[in-house]
């Protein structure tokens, strides 16, 4: 059975799903109750780097970075992943080691998608065989907008078999997409598919993440698990850079799928700029002084 | 209608801040009301608070690296500009500034001192690092220049009297350097300062390199020391106890603090107020070795 048929093909409202995004951000966190959240955002960061001009060094630092994301504030957490490109997932993973870092790579031809089959398999064969947990393939925007919708589910079924053991995240890349009743359909094809995460975009498109059109996805998760398909987890990414921004995001899966979601293991912020904002804003916490863009490092 | 019913309700205005080249009230949500000498109400301004020179102070930390890498000569026409446009507004600041208890003739020496002080440092933009750089004599095979730069995000604090032209005095050397600048205007009148942040947005400022504030000092003062995204603080004409407050939260951060103090006539003396010498505590000098060619 489909778990979720009627709800995918049901049209989306995109008015009320801005105006309920929309709400999300008049909440007002404060004090210890930001601090936690603030927290919670920097154990659910993958922390990417996906340029041309990656180089060993980057990824190293990056990964230090996850590691001990800023050695000057108690009791901080790692990041929950390091998203590189295949090539550096060997270097990644011996850099995090047993930490409990784990590591992403794009594979399948990121960020286009646009090459044959066989070639998408190798690539993530060859990311798994370097030791990745985590492979984020792209969803193939030109089948899917051209309406086939099963030859994209039937490489999602492969790439999913080809990841053995480790989780499928599917980027959808919403701002291709062209309608949130595309969106919603993408969800639930990719979720229907064997995919473990769903994600926004590649960070190469703009829009990226948005507020709505993450809660979109949320309530796609919502009904996939309501339906019984299981939990689905949810990973925005690309343009959340403000620490504020990333708590109006934390409000909303709490209030869409609950607390069960409200871990590293289910949702994640795909990001490389938003941490220094959020250890920026735990800084001026701690000491009560708003931090110099100095007082964090690059990576 | 009744006799005692006016023809007209006029219209009052409500001055906001000038942040990152846009006019949002306070976060705040504060105002406070301006009156003239007769106890008239003439308009309300805003009162800034500690978030409004947060998104101040990273307004101007994104506009600084541009405005430094601008030729100084078009930051000097940039300059230029604002005299041009500040002496097209002349009745509307000889209003405020007779509204903040100026005579009619003080307003308009003020207003034309204001005009002149931008258009000096408007000339020295182009000019100051010829003067205040140079070529060091070194006992090695090398070249040693010293260039000036600029410290990067700087605060100003405008002293109460000579509402415009006390403002206008910290910002022209500020900007011809190349800083970026959150300045908090006169306590006592604001609406110069108000008044000021509407030139600037049609002056071919950029965004954020000029942020303006009103507000409560006491309560911004501590602020201002304790950011570290801040470089440098000049102000002019504060009290002990405020420039020891600023003194005190530096202390930590360690960012350069000038304090000006103008004696009675010295706002309007050209000779004190326009020389290159204002200029140095603004600017860091870098020195750069080079090694001599064969």
């Amino acid at each position: 059975m489909n778990p979720s048929k009627s709800d995918h093909e049901r049209a989306v409202d995109p008015v009320a799903l801005e105006q309920r995004a929309a709400s999300f951000c008049t909440r007002s966190l404060k004090k210890e109750t930001k601090a936690q959240g603030l927290r919670l955002v920097v154990a659910m960061t993958d922390l990417t780097t996906l340029e041309g001009s990656d180089s060993p060094e980057k990824v190293r630092s990056l990964c230090r970075k996850a590691l001990c994301p800023d050695p000057s504030i108690p009791n901080l957490p790692q990041v929950a992943a390091v998203c590189v490109y295949p090539k550096w997932v060997g270097l990644a993973k011996e850099c995090v080691g047993d930490s409990g870092v784990r590591v992403a790579s794009v594979a399948s031809a990121f960020p286009s998608g646009q090459v044959a089959l066989e070639t998408k398999l190798a690539d993530v064969r060859e990311a798994v065989a370097q030791g990745a947990d985590e492979i984020d393939m792209v969803l193939q925007r030109g089948a899917f907008l051209s309406g086939n919708h099963q030859e994209v589910e039937d490489e999602i079924h492969a790439i999913k078999e080809a990841c053995e053991s480790a989780h499928l995240k599917v980027i959808l890349e919403t701002g291709e997409l062209g309608s949130m009743d595309a969106i919603a359909r993408a969800s639930h094809l990719a979720m229907n598919a064997g995919a473990d995460f769903i994600k926004t975009s590649t960070g190469k498109i703009q829009p990226a993440a948005t507020m709505p059109v993450t809660l979109l996805m949320l309530e796609a998760i919502r009904s996939h698990y309501l339906a019984g398909g299981g939990m689905i987890g949810m990973k925005p990414a690309g343009g959340i850079r403000a620490a504020k921004e990333a708590l109006h995001y934390l409000v909303m899966v709490k209030e869409t799928l609950g607390n069960a979601w409200m871990t590293p293991e289910w949702f994640r912020f795909g990001a490389s700029s938003l941490l220094n904002d959020v250890l920026r804003q735990l800084q001026r916490l701690e000491s009560g002084r708003y931090a110099a863009q100095y007082d964090v490092t690059e990576t | 209608m009744t006799s005692s019913t006016p023809e007209r309700l006029s219209v009052l205005k409500t001055y906001k801040l000038y942040l990152g080249g846009a006019y949002p009230r306070t976060e705040s949500g504060r105002t406070m009301p301006i009156h003239d000498a007769k106890d008239n109400l003439v308009a309300h301004f805003c009162l800034a608070s500690r978030k409004d020179f947060r998104n101040a102070v990273g307004a101007a930390r994104k506009a600084q690296d541009s405005w430094a890498s601008r030729t100084n000569y078009l930051r000097g026409q940039i300059l230029y500009r604002m005299a041009e446009m500040l002496e097209g507004r002349t009745d509307e600041f000889r209003q405020a500034l007779v509204v903040g208890g100026h005579t009619a003739r003080q307003a308009q020496q003020e207003l034309e001192a204001a005009v002149d002080r931008l258009v000096a440092f408007a000339g020295w933009a182009d000019k100051y690092s010829q003067i205040l750089g140079c070529h060091n004599p070194v006992a090695a095979p090398y070249y040693n220049f010293s260039v000036p730069e600029p410290s990067g995000v700087c605060v100003a604090v405008a002293p109460d009297e000579a509402p415009l032209l006390g403002l206008v005095s910290l910002l022209a050397p500020l900007l011809c350097v190349g800083n970026a600048v959150v300045a908090l205007g006169s306590q006592k009148a604001p609406l110069a300062t108000a008044l000021f942040g509407e030139v600037c947005g049609v002056s071919d400022v950029p965004a954020g390199v000029l942020n303006l504030l009103t507000g409560d000092r006491a309560e911004l003062l501590p602020e201002f020391s304790a950011h570290r995204d801040v470089d440098a603080i000049l102000t002019a004409n504060l009290r002990p106890a405020e420039r020891r407050i600023l003194d005190l939260g530096t202390a930590d951060n360690m960012k350069r603090v000038h304090h000006e103090k103008w004696g009675k006539g010295a706002i309007m003396d050209t000779g004190l107020m326009h020389g290159p010498d204002r200029l140095l505590p603004l600017i860091e000098i870098k020195t750069i070795w080079h090694p001599v060619g064969r």
